[in-house]
């Protein structure tokens, strides 16, 4: 194996570690919030992790270029997608876990907090 | 590499029984988003290992196939209802 296989097994190794640590916390989590934000945040670094690594084992070829150019892809449309899921759920009225104390999303909207 | 695919294929059906477990609707819909960002890395690590390059192409298109779908369900939310 020459040097950019074994690095490149290593970032994917990184990112699929963070997938699995995002899936754990989805299933784990009390709330919806704390769900959401556990899983999008990983599981968004872990597949950069992945197509990163991609790129590493592959170099300026079609995969690795095509890899390259997916990262700035999913680094824009997976915050946003999870940012508008989150606004749904709380205008849906999901209520927050029972150890929350405020709810200042709710007082910026002047609506009831979710408690 | 086939390691890899075997962990994410795990973390999808934990997606899957998040999913089923739900308790609310919008539990189902964070499951599914996310699992939707789990399988493009898995169809990119799945192009390495067959070694076919249209794979990534597949990985590209779900991207925003994903995004557009949980945009669609975030509207439903915040207002019941798909026209306004």
């Amino acid at each position: 194996m020459s040097w950019n296989e074994i690095v490149g097994m290593v970032v994917i190794g990184v990112g699929v570690a963070f997938d699995a640590l995002g899936c754990l916390g989805l299933l784990r989590l009390p709330d919806v919030y704390n769900r959401l934000q556990a899983g999008t945040k990983c599981v968004t670094f872990g597949t950069c992790g992945i197509l990163f690594g991609i790129f590493i084992m592959n170099g300026f070829n079609s995969l690795g270029i095509k890899a390259l150019l997916g990262i700035p892809f999913v680094l824009l449309t997976s915050p946003v997608g999870a940012h508008a899921l989150a606004r749904g759920a709380h205008i849906f009225g999901v209520k927050l876990a029972d150890k929350t104390v405020v709810d200042h999303y709710a007082d910026d909207r002047g609506d009831k907090p979710r408690l | 590499m086939n390691t890899y695919l075997i962990i994410l294929i795990g973390c999808c059906f934990a997606c899957l029984i998040r999913a089923w477990l739900g308790k609310s609707i919008p539990d189902r819909m964070v499951a599914i988003d996310i699992m939707g960002t789990l399988a493009v890395g898995l169809t990119a690590i799945l192009a390495i290992i067959t070694g076919r390059s249209f794979l990534i192409d597949v990985a590209l298109a779900w991207i925003f196939l994903s995004f557009i779908g949980t945009l669609a369900l975030a509207k439903y939310l915040a207002h019941k209802t798909l026209d306004e």
